[in-house]
């Protein structure tokens, strides 16, 4: 099996554009599941009795596999962009929930009892306190999320979308080994920088988790 | 020393309140706090001093009676601007570890929208009121010691300046010499800012040295007694109270009475154990003119400033029986003996035992 060089230069900026393509799908729907998952989050911390509900529910939806699940989408918002970021948001939503809510849970009492004692009212506490504290263990979740989307994102490919996963139908309509090889490097390589830029991102958010002690 | 009789601070009034399992956590508390001094509320656990320090800033809700802070309800105001205008100090420091020590600091004053810059230069001004470097400020809570978390707790609950100050416990992490340090910086800072404090322990010897007044609790939300120290120490209530005060609370009687007031001579001549000085008159030790070689004891020279308890230990331990008594820059004035110091710890013993109830 031996790699086309000639291929790969002819086609620089397909591969771009669907390099793009990937990583924005991947993106979006972590970006979405952030969004929905957080007042999820809170709302499955704060009342005991939803939090079963919420949790078993995104653990069903987790069980569904991939393809079905874009299948089942296909009524609703047809062979389009968002039927894939609608599936794959639905993917990430299972593991930031999961970890938003043990985030909040990690926060200790005492930490939150203070917040109260010193006069913060409850939203403030949330965005100041909980959530800041929460962040490494949602940070882990964004990490899971976002590798996982970015696989993902090329079982679209059945349903005309894909990204990277373009690549390897056309490789494999044509047993023509090098798309493969150059989409599976591709995605790796997607997943491997986005999972750095979140551990960067993670550290200069949490200035307080730095080993180093100043001056000391 | 009772502290001035003027407004009354805080007033519990028929306060009562279960815990969650249903026993009785504070049981009808009626008590009036003046304004000023130190209060330590005193018990066993579960005998709910803690709940009712924080029945004070509403961080625990009375089912019946009522709380006034200045002569206000505090279920009839804003919770959260309640608890900005008292300080807080909670068990084991609580400070957020997220944010450096100022921003700890400023956390009311930012609430009470300061501003960031006020806020900041408060908190540098706080770092050096309760004795911490000024580059502490800039790290973070878990790169402190236990005693230094402690004073920023401090420092975070005085922050703007409020009149009423709840400490639960403040001192309970720290090992015993911090817990001494910090106990004399409160009382320096108290001195300073006579701030109505209420002081929440289980350590009777804590409440001794700290409390101006102390409130003795019994399980099941009962105040038993409420007395100064020295009222509590010689007349107790009732024998639960004496039995929480322990077998030596005669002695702790003798840690609240000075020295001042006991005579003293001229060291003797010609005795058997001679106190040796140095050039300065200051007391270095006992050294025996009977021997033959250097034998030599220790002396811890006393100043009228120490307690009438250290006294009677160091009259034990000296071997003439003779304490050695040194004025503010430790040059011996003269010495006093063992026999009068006896004597004085009767006298503070009856007459604190006869004043008129």
């Amino acid at each position: 099996m031996s790699v086309d060089w000639s291929w790969i230069a002819d086609h620089t900026d397909d591969l771009t554009t669907l390099t793009l393509s990937h990583l924005q799908a991947a993106l979006t729907a972590v970006l979405l599941g952030l969004l929905i998952s957080l007042p999820l989050a809170v709302l499955a911390h704060r009342v005991r009795r939803l939090r079963g509900l919420l949790l078993g529910l995104s653990n069903v939806l987790f069980t569904i596999p991939s393809i079905a699940v874009f299948v089942l989408l296909l009524p609703v918002s047809g062979l389009t962009r968002t039927t894939t970021v609608i599936g794959l948001t639905i993917y990430t939503l299972v593991v930031l929930l999961r970890n938003t809510v043990e985030g909040l849970d990690s926060v200790p009492t005492r930490t939150k009892e203070a917040a109260k004692a010193m006069g913060t009212r409850p939203l403030r506490t949330l965005l100041t306190v909980e959530l800041p504290l929460a962040l490494p263990v949602i940070m882990a979740g964004v990490r899971i999320a976002t590798v996982m989307a970015i696989s993902l994102v090329s079982v679209t490919t059945y349903i005309g979308d894909g990204g990277l996963g373009q690549l390897f139908t056309d490789g494999f309509q044509r047993n023509f080994p090098t798309p493969v090889i150059v989409g599976v490097v591709l995605t790796l390589l997607l997943a491997l920088v986005a999972d750095a830029l979140l551990v960067t991102l993670q550290y200069v958010l949490t200035p307080w988790n730095r080993r180093q002690k100043q001056g000391a | 020393m009772q502290p001035g009789k003027g407004l009354l601070m805080i007033q519990f009034d028929k306060a009562h309140k279960p815990f969650p399992n249903g026993t009785t956590a504070v049981h009808d508390l009626t008590l009036d706090l003046p304004e000023g001094g130190v209060t330590v509320l005193v018990g066993s656990s579960g005998c709910g001093k803690t709940t009712t320090l924080r029945m004070i800033n509403r961080m625990v809700e009375p089912t019946s009676g009522s709380i006034r802070v200045g002569g206000k309800d505090v279920l009839e105001q804003d919770a959260a601007k309640l608890r900005r205008s008292i300080g807080y100090v909670i068990q084991q420091a609580g400070l957020f570890p997220h944010r450096t020590v100022l921003d700890n600091i400023a956390t009311v004053p930012l609430l009470l929208g300061w501003g960031r810059r006020k806020a900041r230069a408060r908190a540098v001004e706080l770092l050096e009121t309760v004795g911490l470097a000024a580059d502490a400020g800039k790290r973070y809570p878990h790169q402190l010691s236990g005693g230094q978390q402690q004073r920023v707790g401090v420092a975070r609950a005085l922050a703007a300046d409020p009149p009423v100050l709840l400490m639960d416990e403040p001192f309970g992490a720290v090992d015993p010499v911090v817990r001494t340090q910090l106990q004399d910086e409160l009382l320096r800072l108290q001195r300073e800012l006579n701030k109505t404090i209420v002081f929440v322990t289980h350590d009777i010897d804590e409440a001794v040295r700290l409390g101006d007044r102390i409130a003795v609790f019994r399980t099941g939300g009962h105040l038993v007694q409420c007395a100064s120290p020295a009222e509590l120490l010689a007349r107790p209530a009732d024998a639960f109270v004496a039995d929480f005060l322990g077998a030596e609370r005669g002695l702790k009687l003798l840690s609240l009475t000075t020295l001042e007031e006991v005579a003293q001579g001229p060291a003797p001549e010609g005795a058997r154990w001679q106190l040796t000085l140095d050039a300065g008159r200051r007391p270095l030790a006992w050294r025996d003119s009977e021997s033959k070689g250097e034998a030599e004891i220790p002396v811890r020279p006393l100043r009228d400033s120490d307690s009438l308890l250290s006294a009677l230990n160091e009259s034990i331990a000296a071997p003439s029986g003779l304490v050695a008594r040194v004025d503010a820059d430790g040059v011996l004035t003269g010495v006093t003996s063992r026999e009068d110091i006896h004597a004085r710890a009767g006298q503070v013993h009856s007459a604190a035992s006869t004043v008129a109830a």
